[in-house]
């Protein structure tokens, strides 16, 4: 167990007993703002859980034992340290060192039963290339970690689709080790759920590390979507790019987005944006965003941040439907166009057009063609 | 054969002091195939007048009526306007991020249209007519307006006037930040327009230059949010000439 100093951005505490962890009552920082009824049985082991496994026809993908794997991860929090604790198995996707694998790798997370503990290792092997699709189908309470190492020199986009029945509930630590020049993108689209707390975090192990988080959530009816940035810039000449957009509609959709941004001392010549929009559709619901940018050393490059929440542009839609479009359409049409640009930034077009319709679906619009027909 | 007919329409704007009353009884008819300038200076409700035409919501219509022919257009919600034949291409265009050209045009014309054009035989069209005004066919996969220059904006509004051919133009200073031959093509277009439709025009404009290219039939000057003068396209070059300081002293109140 390690503990670090009060009042820094970094988690307080990293250990794999939970007992290390006391039980959230609200009060603290990073529970404030979660529905912690809602979230109960997170917050104590289940021993009767399932297991989660990865379904996919890709060779690099396996189900292993839990004992069979060499995390490089410490859980940070309560919820982390009992999925670690309560899981047998293991989703592993190795990506063998230098290889370049064109297709992206889908996997489909599937549970065992109704509540279940998930651990999922993906390893970018050194100077490879690959992309990697989980999804994440909301049908059953899952809590877990997905870990990611992109080794020196790699490269490797995550999309995550959190999508499904509004019911149940996911709580995710995503946290990422980047090497020596390697770039990470990943992208979480956050559409199904009753309540969904992603935690992504990235750290560099070396110098020239780049770190692209994107997502996207749609938050409709009572979903409670968290979002839980946190990118530690320890080492020197390392980027990072977090660009989070949310639309909301009906007055009980609930979403945070904290983006913790910590720039030490050691790490000269960093590049660092944040970023969340939020658009809301409707009358009533809540967003919550807060970006958090602590600088130890004034010798970076750049490093911002930027966050608004705004109800729907007037004028937007005026124009379409001055044009004849009818006020829904035209409507629609500016929430996906609101989302386009990140889901851009993937370089996946296929999927990018796979994500702008299953938007269109929950948005009630019938999408024949993609936008650039 | 169409006629717009506007009828003593007022209108005003809600502000923080208050409702401010902007247009104060305009009366103008306009038929198929006729041009009618609308001249007047900055502020005058020129932009307001085209704006309520559009059913822009921040605008209340307080008396008066607008008709296309018979039918009562402020009782039709923005989207029937433009499918029952108005177009209004504005002086300050919108962007819309994210919302590529090639497919805000898809969706104006299928909505105007009623139906979806052909993919084939569409795709033609579009760039046929973005060629007939001169604009790159990579303007098509650009998001809405966005990043335009002036110029750039007013031929993306003729060239969605080309694709949706309404049945009646309303041109809110289209003339405006055109360098000369810019102008000349923008005009182009909209000659084009006229002459192959047959739709009337309203042309609003603060100065007599895009009036070289386009002929109007009638020209009005409106001052202070009413026409104070009509007459034909002599009109045009006294106010070229004489500015509109008679018209303005005219239009204050005793
Ligand atoms: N939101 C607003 N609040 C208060 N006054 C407004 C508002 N919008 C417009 N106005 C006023 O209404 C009047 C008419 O404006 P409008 O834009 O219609 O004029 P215009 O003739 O088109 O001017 P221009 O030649 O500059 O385009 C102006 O005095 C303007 O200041
Ligand atoms: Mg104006």
């Amino acid at each position: 167990m390690t503990i670090a100093p009060p009042h820094d951005l970094a988690p307080r505490v990293a250990s794999f007993d939970p007992d290390s962890f006391g039980v959230p009552t609200g009060r603290e920082l990073e529970w404030r703002f979660a529905p912690l009824d809602v979230l109960k049985p997170f917050f104590s082991l289940d021993p009767e859980a399932g297991t989660v496994t990865g379904i996919s026809t890709s060779e690099f993908v396996a189900n292993v034992p839990i004992e069979s794997v060499a995390s490089t991860w410490t859980p940070t929090d309560l919820t982390g340290a009992l999925a670690r604790s309560g899981a047998r198995s293991a989703v592993v996707i190795d990506i063998p060192r230098e290889a370049r694998v064109d297709e992206p790798v889908v996997v489909r997370l599937e549970a065992s039963s109704s509540f279940a503990y998930q651990h999922v290792e993906i390893t970018a092997g050194a100077f490879s290339s690959a992309r990697i699709v989980i999804e994440a189908n909301t049908v059953a309470d899952i809590s877990g970690a997905i870990v990611i190492n992109v080794a020196d020199g790699a490269e490797l986009t995550l999309l995550m689709v959190v999508d499904g029945p509004k019911e149940h509930r996911l709580v995710a630590h995503l946290p990422a080790t980047v090497g020596r020049d390697a770039r990470f993108t990943a992208c979480t689209v956050t559409l199904g759920g009753r309540a969904v707390r992603l935690l992504p975090s990235v750290h560099y192990r070396s110098s020239g590390g780049s770190a692209e988080l994107l997502g996207v959530f749609l938050a409709e009816g009572e979903q409670f979507f968290e979002q839980r940035i946190f990118v530690e810039h320890e080492q020197p000449h390392c980027t990072s790019n977090v660009i989070y957009k949310g639309a909301l509609s009906g007055a009980l959709a609930h979403t945070v987005w904290i983006g913790d941004v910590l720039v030490r001392r050691e790490a000269i010549g960093t590049q660092t944006y944040e970023m969340n929009r939020n658009l809301l559709l409707s009358d009533g619901p809540r967003a919550d965003s807060v970006p958090n940018l602590e600088l130890e050393t004034g010798d970076v490059v750049s490093a911002g941040h930027a966050s608004a929440t705004g109800r729907f542009d007037d004028e937007q839609l005026f124009y379409l439907q001055s044009r004849g479009i009818p006020a829904e359409l035209a409507r629609q049409l500016v929430v996906r166009g609101f989302f386009a640009d990140v889901l851009g930034r993937l370089g996946m077009p296929a999927w990018r057009d796979t994500m702008m319709q299953r938007i269109s679906a929950r948005l009630g619009m019938a999408d024949e063609e993609s936008d650039d027909a | 054969m169409s006629e717009l007919v506007i009828n003593d329409l007022h209108a005003s704007i809600e502000t923080d002091a208050g409702d401010k009353e902007i247009l104060r009884g305009v009366t103008l008819s306009v038929e198929s195939g006729r041009t009618h300038a609308v001249m007047g200076p900055n502020g005058s409700g020129k932009s307001t007048l085209a704006y309520v035409i559009a059913g822009h919501p921040k605008y209340q219509v307080t008396s008066g009526s607008i008709t296309l022919d018979g039918e009562d257009v402020l009782a039709m919600s923005v989207d029937e306007r433009a499918r029952a034949g108005l177009f209004l291409a504005m002086q300050y265009p919108v962007e819309v991020p994210g919302v590529s050209v090639s497919n805000f045009l898809r969706t104006s014309v299928t909505a105007v249209k009623g139906e979806a054009p052909k993919l084939r035989t569409w795709v033609k069209e579009m760039k046929e007519a973005m060629a007939d005004l001169q604009m790159d066919p990579a303007f098509a996969e650009r998001s809405v307006n966005e990043g335009f220059s002036g110029g750039e904006k007013k031929r993306h509004e003729i060239l969605q006037l080309a694709l949706l051919r309404p049945k009646f133009a309303i041109l809110d200073e289209t003339d405006s930040g055109l360098d000369v031959d810019a102008l000349r093509i923008v005009a182009e277009g909209v000659n084009r327009y006229r002459e192959s439709s047959g739709a009337g025009t309203l042309l609003i404009t603060h100065y007599t230059r895009i009036l070289r290219y386009i002929t109007p039939d009638v020209v009005h000057v409106f001052v202070d949010g009413r026409i104070v003068e009509s007459g034909g396209a002599d009109l045009a070059e006294v106010l070229e000439t004489e500015g509109y300081e008679r018209f303005i002293t005219a239009a204050q109140p005793a």
